[in-house]
């Protein structure tokens, strides 16, 4: 904790609880098939198993996962601009050494799903390089400005809320490296969400000012946030096959709804008000009925035309090329210390 | 440029415990490396000691011969305690 007390959300910890199941499962489970390598990778699927770096494995898979761990990584990059954007103007000491710290672990989760990414068989610098030729993605939620303070606030509830919920499942996903790398995030992300939830918290019982601060991010944040599941089922390319695999485990309708309802309570406890006026609970399904964000702004966000990609991406490439300095410098240092000893 | 070499990171999350593998890391030598490791995977106070390793140091298994080389302890149950019988009576054994 640090400092204020904040009211307890309802959901996360029960979300907690599925990460640290699903990592003593990965303590419990080892199923040796067969001889046959498309059967035992088949075998190890069916029961539930990890299939681990050097298994035989469709090459579809192999790729498929290449290209979603690469997104994946590429996101948690890209991610610290929009936060770091702030890190220099944060309110107080406080603020800036929790900001700080988050944008870290934001810039190690990028490495861990790199490292991961790395196992099955491609190197990290080809994937820098397909990201900064625009081949791979990243998360479109990074394309929008933080505009106010309010905006660290609603990135950490909102947009690390949905990730969570997003991220929970992949605990359990077939591929041994991306499970684990997930059990770290997904543990590290809830202080990211619960910090932003306090930002917020602190603002919405604030003056009437900052209330209204908070309520204007929580607007401009919320259809980006429920847009970051993905096209609905109807229209999701990947999902089929990557379910029959076992690496996504839940649809994304399935898991919008699900953060839906778990956000729903929590902004009441803030006071604030989600932006849809056909937000109701619906008591023959048992849960909310909701407003579906614009898919056509998520795809032309997505093809490049967000309000942010060409910063975003404009950054990236100059960081990495700002670093190669540092870069050649370590390695010819490297280079001299071996033939002198 | 030369490849930043791959090193596989180990971490010791409390005295009593053995280093256990966490993941891997780039860096070009291996006071960088160490360094990395530190920052990257124990950010949380997760451990007390950390081994770096050159990826290219390890001999590995193989896994498509994991059946013929693991092979010899299969049919050795009698190695396990539980494959004796212990007669009716007989205490502390």
């Amino acid at each position: 904790m640090y400092g204020n007390d904040i009211p307890e959300q309802p959901g996360t910890a029960g979300l907690l609880d599925e990460v640290a199941a699903a990592e003593r499962d990965l303590a419990g489970r080892d199923h040796d098939a067969s001889a046959d390598p498309t059967a035992y990778f088949d075998a190890v699927i069916a029961a539930d198993g990890k299939i681990e770096p050097r298994d035989e494995m469709p090459e579809a898979y192999r790729k498929g996962l290449i290209r979603q761990i690469a997104q994946h990584a590429h996101s948690e990059i890209i991610g610290m601009q929009p936060e770091g954007n702030w890190i220099s103007r944060a309110p107080s000491l406080k603020r800036k050494a929790i900001l700080l710290a988050k944008v870290q672990d934001e810039a190690g989760h990028g490495l861990y799903l790199y490292a991961a990414a790395e196992t099955l068989g491609i190197d990290r610098a080809e994937l820098y390089r397909l990201l900064l030729a625009g081949k791979q993605k990243y998360s479109s939620i990074f394309n929008y400005p933080t505009l106010t303070w309010a905006d660290v606030g609603a990135v950490g509830w909102l947009v690390d809320g949905a990730a969570i919920v997003n991220q929970v499942p992949l605990c359990r996903c077939s591929y041994g490296p991306y499970a684990r790398a997930m059990i770290r995030i997904c543990k590290e992300e809830s202080f990211h969400q619960r910090q932003g939830y306090e930002i917020l918290y602190t603002l919405a019982t604030g003056t009437p000012e900052q209330k209204a601060m908070a309520q204007d991010a929580v607007d401009r944040w919320w259809y980006p946030s429920l847009a970051m599941f993905g096209p609905p089922d109807t229209d999701s390319t990947h999902s089929a096959q990557s379910m029959a695999w076992k690496i996504k485990r839940f649809s994304n309708d399935d898991l919008r709804q699900k953060f839906v309802d778990m956000t729903v309570q929590q902004a009441g406890v803030l006071g604030l008000v989600l932006p849809d006026p056909g937000l109701s609970w619906n008591e023959e399904r048992g849960h909310w009925d909701y407003t579906q964000p614009d898919y056509d702004e998520l795809f032309t966000v997505i093809k490049g035309d967000g309000p942010c990609n060409r910063e975003r991406m404009a950054h990236r490439q100059a960081a990495w090329d700002d670093g190669a300095w540092v870069r050649e410098a370590a390695m010819a240092y490297a280079e001299k210390k071996k033939v002198t000893t | 440029m030369t490849a930043v070499p791959l090193w596989e990171v180990f971490v010791r999350p409390r005295r009593g415990l053995s280093h256990q593998h966490v993941g891997s890391l780039h860096a070009p030598d291996a006071t960088m490396a160490l360094r990395n490791a530190r920052d990257l995977y124990t950010r949380r106070e997760e451990g007390v000691s950390i081994w770096v390793v050159p990826a290219a140091s390890i001999t590995a298994s193989s896994p498509e011969e994991r059946d013929a080389f693991f092979d010899p302890a299969a049919d050795k149950i009698y190695r396990h305690p539980t494959f004796y019988e212990v007669p009716e009576g007989a205490e502390h054994i």
